[in-house]
């Protein structure tokens, strides 16, 4: 019997961050908000309340297609989703079904495998529930909030590839603008569909709704593969069902079988006209895009960064942005500042840093003064870390390495008068003999010195070509 | 109609059409009265004429309004136990233009629960009975509006027309009843019924009167995404006929109808052969399909619509309901007539999976092909004309046990419902038995004021 494959589908709701709601002019952002402070009557669902589509949300559905190569489709409609929750005000969501604003597209993962999207659609959010002992409490801030579901095609093949498609998805929408991508705060949510087989044919699948963190779709999938294996070797088959994930267990459990799925009397929304969009419109949207990370991927190859490193950056596009700049300045200084973001800006205790602070330009002539020996690389750090100071937003790298103190003697005079003194202290009298008879491992003694003398501002390399100069 | 000004006080019209409501009480045409806060308003009014400031058009004139237009004033109700205790907190654009204009509603009008019907006698609160006949129906839904102008209580009154709410009852009570195009007034803030065929119109005595309320009504709200560019002028007379061409519609005018009814249209067509309009029979074989793609895509958007009504938020909640499911159930089952549980039934029948493309899509075609042979139509004609209804106000019960004959009843009005067209009726006889006897004129969208203008050249100058 030959091995199991798995088969992932995924989709994935993403809250627009527009600044109203999907179809009321209230608020969108419920964060630190009074329950039900940010509903409109017609989030209420009062009688006789009608949706007025938010242009914005259409434009944030428009670049997020773009940012997923996917066709973006001229006339989408919305539709009709019934069934009764008492989160959902008016007995039915408002979405797309039958002509989603986004067609079909792809995503290129990290690691150079694709996953082609079936459509997206614009939807609107339910509230939120809180059960309590004998009784429920209902919010509605977030009843309205735009939505896009994305739908991929069953393409991913791995717990690994799951996560990483997810965490690209979650780039693609950072990069694009159109979400705030707080997943603790539900800005992403996924529902994972799974299947294993071990013929051509596609095993029944289980669908893991609501999953909030990468984590936890990883999780899911792996114990999802060694649930359903287990279930296909005993001989049994696998229900199509829904699952919910339990994060502390680490378990799925069975919340709703095929059976029992609800009948959502789907019926085209008579109240929103279609979507009607121009072409050109669409390219403005498209020229209006930032680069994307599959952009930046490709940009940095020639800097020859390790996977890891140059997806640590791509994880922010304020510092890819940034990386992209000096590289368009001077490609050979830019690998210097992409190991600065990679290994200090992006160490735990400087996350909380204000990344925009230091410009393009400003990382460039940081990066040239290590190149042009004005600066050591340890006193570089330093420089860098000041650059991301609010304080110092007015300064530049050369200025505040002044300030500092720090830049590198290269005044041959002011160094031979150093070394001059540092040949002549007793301590130093046993290495500067040894370096006069060949044995130069010792001159890292006196360089030392010399280095400790400067304050760390003598340039090193220039102290031994002098010492050497000196004692042959 | 009277419009106050310095010789007519606002607070006179308003109390005679208070006194006159009373005096008619037991018609039942109204759910609820407004009276300290009409008078009060005319007062306002009063003063400001007094003072010389600007009043509006309407200034003093008091109105009805159909209890499913939102307005804080009292419980907007829908005739349901469902809303019987809900205060709306904003106010349907229609009537904020009609107030903003200075008209004054003296009281809210009976109507079947929701607008599910055609003669009024599904209300929660009871039946409102013919103005000329009070053991006979007022037709419905919009029956209370249209008793209340039938009576004179009212110089106008506000109702809705979703298959014929508005026409029917006018034809019954003998007013014109004007169901505009499709779009041409706002539907924000009218208890929804069917999205797509929900239109907000009025009942009025005269043409001209029913032209200056529709003019104020009409217009694009940017609360309505369906509403069109206001396309209504103040004067009727820029709306005249090119054609000088009415077909008469031959498949209403023969079996099925009473033979007064077709007489008295007969009489009417020759009244507009007078007046100078050139009269054609047509036949339009795809009519007959208008009821059965009505009471498709009706109730599909009525169950849809009522969804909101859970209990959970506003309105009636079952006191018996002991979880969730049963807050549902028990909400629903209390708070929704039989009508109501009717359509909500064929609704989520014709919507369910697996029937869907059967009945509402091939609905949707069949009214696509409908929509079709009207724009044929009116090709030819200015407009089309038929009767209202195939009879006259019946007895009060007669239809209430047999559902599909009370559909029948709505035979000639919802295919304009269906096209989104404007239909208007005009009063053109009476039966022996002293019964009003309706006729419907029909126009292509956006020619609301051409079917007034029509209305308005036969009428008798009094």
């Amino acid at each position: 019997m030959s091995e199991y494959k798995i088969t992932i589908g995924i989709e994935c709701h993403v809250q627009l961050n527009t600044k109203t709601k999907l179809f009321s002019g209230v608020n969108n952002d419920a964060v630190d908000k009074e329950p039900n402070s940010c509903v409109s009557p017609i989030d209420y669902a009062l009688p006789g309340m009608l949706p007025v589509l938010n242009k914005a949300a259409v434009e944030k559905a428009v670049r997020a297609g773009l940012a997923m190569n996917c066709k973006i489709n001229l006339l989408s409609r919305f539709d009709r989703k019934h069934y009764y929750y008492p989160d959902l005000p008016k007995g039915y969501q408002i979405s797309q079904l039958y002509q989603p604003i986004i067609g079909a597209g792809v995503i290129h993962l990290p690691d150079g495998s694709d996953v082609k999207i079936e459509h997206a659609h614009l939807e609107e959010d339910a509230g939120k529930l809180t059960h309590f002992g004998n009784y429920s409490t209902v919010d509605l801030n977030r009843a309205g909030t735009p939505l896009i579901e994305i739908v991929s095609m069953p393409d991913i093949h791995s717990a690994a590839q799951a996560r990483a498609y997810c965490e690209e998805l979650h780039r693609l929408m950072m990069y694009a603008d159109v979400t705030n991508g707080d997943l603790y705060q539900g800005n992403m949510r996924f529902d994972v569909n799974i299947s294993i087989s071990n013929t051509d044919k596609l095993g029944t699948r289980a669908e893991i709704k609501n999953l909030n963190s990468f984590r936890s779709v990883e999780r899911a999938v792996e114990y999802e593969y060694k649930r359903q294996k287990a279930l296909l070797e005993k001989g049994e088959r696998v229900v199509q069902e829904t699952r919910g994930w339990n994060d502390t267990t680490g378990k799925t459990t069975s919340q709703r079988s095929k059976e029992e799925a609800q009948d959502y009397r789907y019926m085209p929304e008579p109240d929103v006209p279609p979507i009607v969009l121009e072409q050109a419109y669409v390219d403005k949207v498209a020229a209006e895009m930032p680069m994307m990370p599959a952009d930046y991927r490709s940009k940095f190859g020639v800097l020859n960064l390790d996977d890891s490193a140059r997806e640590a950056i791509i994880n922010y596009p304020i510092l890819a942005q940034r990386l992209a700049g000096v590289c368009d300045a001077n490609v050979n200084l830019a690998p210097r500042v992409a190991n600065w973001f990679a290994s200090v800006l992006l160490a735990e205790e400087n996350q909380d840093k204000d990344f925009e602070l230091a410009t393009a330009a400003e990382l460039l002539e940081l990066s040239e003064m290590v190149e042009k020996k004005e600066l050591s690389s340890t006193a570089a750090k330093e420089v860098l870390m000041e650059m991301y100071d609010k304080k110092n937003t007015s300064k530049t790298p050369h200025q505040l390495a002044k300030e500092m103190n720090l830049l590198q003697e290269n005044d041959e005079n002011a160094l031979s008068q150093i070394i001059d003194e540092v040949l002549e202290m007793p301590e130093c009298a046993k290495a500067a003999e040894d370096v006069r008879n060949g044995e130069m491992k010792a001159i890292g003694f006196l360089v030392g010195q010399v280095m400790k003398k400067s304050k760390g501002k003598a340039n090193p390399a220039s102290v031994n070509e002098l010492i050497k100069n000196k004692l042959s | 109609m009277k419009i106050a000004d310095k010789n007519t006080k606002a607070v006179d019209l308003v109390r005679a059409a208070l006194e006159k409501a009373k005096e008619y009480e037991d018609y039942h045409a109204f759910i609820s009265m407004n009276e300290a806060s009409a008078l009060e308003r005319a007062r306002e009014i009063d003063a400001k004429i007094e003072r010389g400031e600007e009043v509006g058009r309407l200034a003093g004139v008091p109105f009805a309004l159909k209890d499913n237009y939102l307005s804080p004033e009292g419980n907007t109700t829908a005739a349901a136990k469902m809303l019987e205790d809900f205060p709306a907190p904003i106010t349907a654009t229609a009537v904020a233009k009609i107030e903003a204009e200075g008209a004054i509603m003296i009281g809210r009008t009976n109507l079947d629960a929701y607008a599910h019907g055609g003669s009024t006698e599904n209300s929660y609160f009871g039946p409102t009975s013919n103005a000329y006949d009070k053991t006979r129906v007022a037709g419905g839904s919009s029956g209370g509006s249209a008793v209340a102008v039938a009576l004179d209580i009212v110089p106008f009154a506000l109702g809705s027309d979703t298959g014929g709410s508005i026409r029917q009852p006018a034809s019954f009570n003998g007013v014109i009843g004007v169901k505009p195009t499709f779009g041409a007034v706002s539907r924000y803030g009218v208890v929804a019924m069917a999205s797509s065929t929900d239109t907000m119109g009025c009942f009025a005595k005269s043409a001209e009167d029913a032209n200056l309320v529709m003019s104020i009504m009409a217009g694009k709200d940017a609360k309505d995404s369906t509403t069109l560019d206001d396309y209504w002028t103040k004067d009727l007379a820029d709306a005249t006929p090119k054609k000088k061409k009415i077909g008469l519609i031959a498949d209403f005018m023969g079996e099925g109808v009473d033979p007064e009814v077709s007489k008295a249209v007969r009489d009417y067509a020759n009244k507009l052969k007078k007046a100078g309009y050139e009269i054609e029979e047509i036949s339009m074989p795809i009519l007959k399909y208008a009821l059965a793609i009505y009471y498709i895509v009706v109730p599909a958007e009525v169950s849809s619509n009522l969804s909101r009504y859970d209990g959970i938020r506003y309105g009636h909640r079952s006191t018996e309901a002991k979880n969730l499911d049963e807050i549902y159930s028990k909400t629903r089952d209390e708070g929704f007539m039989p009508e109501n549980k009717r359509r909500i039934l064929i609704g989520n029948f014709v919507l369910s999976s697996g029937f869907f493309d059967a009945y509402y899509l091939k609905a949707q075609k069949a009214r696509t092909l409908l929509i079709n042979a009207y724009n044929e139509a009116f090709e030819k004609y200015d407009a089309l004309l038929c009767p209202t209804a195939p009879r006259p106000a019946f007895k009060i019960g007669e239809n209430t046990n047999d559902p599909l004959q009370m559909y029948l009843e709505d035979v000639m009005t919802v295919p304009p419902s269906l096209a989104g067209i404007p239909g208007i009726n005009i009063p053109v006889g009476k039966s022996k038995d002293g019964l009003p006897i309706g006729a419907q004129l029909v126009g292509p969208r956006q020619s609301d004021q051409l079917l007034l203008n029509i209305a308005a050249s036969t009428e008798d100058k009094q």
